[in-house]
């Protein structure tokens, strides 16, 4: 399978009822690293990533993967704020993609057995149901679920919300190996520090538009317009 | 007191009623589930034209007049209409099928109501995997199965207690076709109230066990369950 990489968006926009949710968007997306998408709430930072996802569909413009569009989406998974948790067991729950893909139930099982106990949710904890999860184990399974795919790219949205300062961590550490391991990240948050721990690029999203798009480190030292300065600074921004 | 003694003696001719009334039953509701079930969960996950006026229309036929259901069964079935030839009329089978156009529409519904927040729940998710319309609709379909049961059960409970169609479609007749539910209006109208009320033990009995074998099978309520 060729690789998606560089992805192209051109003036690329989501509405629904006749209300523009997202864009014009224009992007150049390489292959490496971590673009972490950041902006107050309702900027469109979720709608974004759902767009480039392709749940979200096109409303004009377009997304140019360097790969068929289908074969792109087959390298892409996604980690939902609100993890879905289906009503099977956690090791079922994380089998779930590779028995989508026709992969032997035994095999799947086995697979993702491997992934839970990677993530910490082994042991007991794989035959019971997901949904008696608490909120750290419930997007370490979403996580696994996503990873099992082997995606080239993966979307998270804000997948350390309402998590402790623990959980957080593990997720962190988690993501920062996947990273390293090639995948290419692309995640929105709330939370600064993670943000600067975690973004080779930023994307700073307003009002459904990309605002301001750069390397971590210049943005974080000096953001190029005054909305992202003033979000930086804890500042409402209009 | 010679309703119980019928009930203690197993009595022959109420055995084979009962016998008769539960495999009439089952394989309407088997054949119901076949169809409404998947096309519950079509509804769910397909967007089509006209898909909020056919699923009015399914909910308006749940509330289908059983015996007019069995006066179209039965012309549908009678030597002069068109399926005549195949002799079916005053047959289980020919009240197998009017139970099944009966609980369709009612299985359907109750469904499709589950199978509906099920898929709003699952949707990012499924489209994020890519899963196949075939793919979406086995997986509502055995994620839901517990609510699915309730939906069964609502259409058991509609088919064990119909009379007014299969008395048209099946006859009433001794030894072939004659079921718990018109045995009962036939005693009662002999005045033979007696009789009349053991059956109607035995179909309460009935119905209630299936409920109870059916959610104990399902552990629908087990902790941990859905």
């Amino acid at each position: 399978m060729s690789d998606l990489f560089p992805v192209s968006v051109r003036n690329a926009s989501v509405r629904r009822r006749g209300k523009v949710l997202v864009g014009p968007v224009d992007l150049q997306l390489g292959g490496q690293g971590t673009s972490i998408v950041i902006g107050p709430n309702g900027a469109g930072k979720t709608s974004l990533l759902k767009m480039l996802h392709g749940i979200l569909r096109l409303g004009g413009g377009q997304i140019s993967w360097a790969c068929p569009t289908e074969q792109a989406q087959r390298q892409q998974a996604f980690v939902f704020q609100t993890p879905v948790m289906m009503r099977r067991s956690v090791v079922e729950n994380i089998a779930y993609p590779l028995r989508l893909n026709k992969v032997a139930r035994q095999e799947a099982l086995a697979e993702a057995t491997i992934w839970a106990e990677r993530i910490g949710l082994g042991g007991d904890a794989l035959q019971r149901p997901a949904v008696l999860l608490s909120g750290g184990e419930r997007q370490k399974l979403a996580l696994a679920r996503a990873l099992i795919r082997k995606p080239r790219l993966l979307f998270l949205d804000e997948p350390c919300a309402s998590l402790d300062g623990r959980a957080t961590r593990e997720i962190e550490e988690i993501l920062t190996e996947v990273a390293a391991s090639g995948t290419r990240l692309i995640m929105s948050t709330h939370n600064m520090g993670q943000a600067q721990r975690l973004a080779d690029e930023v994307l700073f999203v307003l009002h459904g538009k990309v605002a301001e798009f750069s390397p971590a480190e210049a943005f974080f030292a000096g953001p190029q317009t005054d909305q992202a300065r003033a979000f930086l600074n804890g500042d409402i921004v209009e | 007191m010679q309703a119980a003694w019928l009930l203690v003696t197993l009595d022959a001719d109420l055995v084979e009623i009962t016998l008769r009334s539960l495999r009439v039953t089952l394989s309407a509701l088997a054949v119901a589930c076949l169809i409404a079930l998947p096309l519950a969960a079509l509804l769910a996950v397909r967007r089509f034209r006209m898909r909020r006026a056919t699923i009015a229309v399914l909910n308006a036929l749940m509330g289908l007049p059983p015996v007019v259901v069995g006066l179209v069964v039965y012309v549908m079935l009678s030597r002069a209409g068109p399926f005549g030839v195949l002799g079916l009329l005053f047959t289980p089978t020919a009240m197998i099928i009017a139970q099944v156009i009966i609980i369709v529409p009612l299985v359907a519904s109750i469904a499709h109501q589950s199978l509906r927040d099920l898929w709003s729940d699952y949707h990012d998710l499924l489209i994020s995997l890519n899963a196949t319309q075939f793919q979406r609709i086995c997986t509502l379909l055995w994620d839901g199965r517990r609510a699915l049961l309730t939906a069964a059960l609502a259409g058991f409970g509609r088919a064990i207690g119909e009379v007014g169609a299969i008395m048209i479609v099946g006859g009433n007749i001794d030894h072939a076709t004659r079921v718990l539910t018109t045995a009962i209006a036939l005693e009662t109208g002999k005045g033979d109230f007696a009789m009349a009320l053991g059956l109607g033990f035995v179909l309460i009995a009935l119905a209630v066990a299936v409920n109870l074998s059916i959610h104990w099978l399902g552990k629908t309520e087990s902790e941990g369950r859905w």
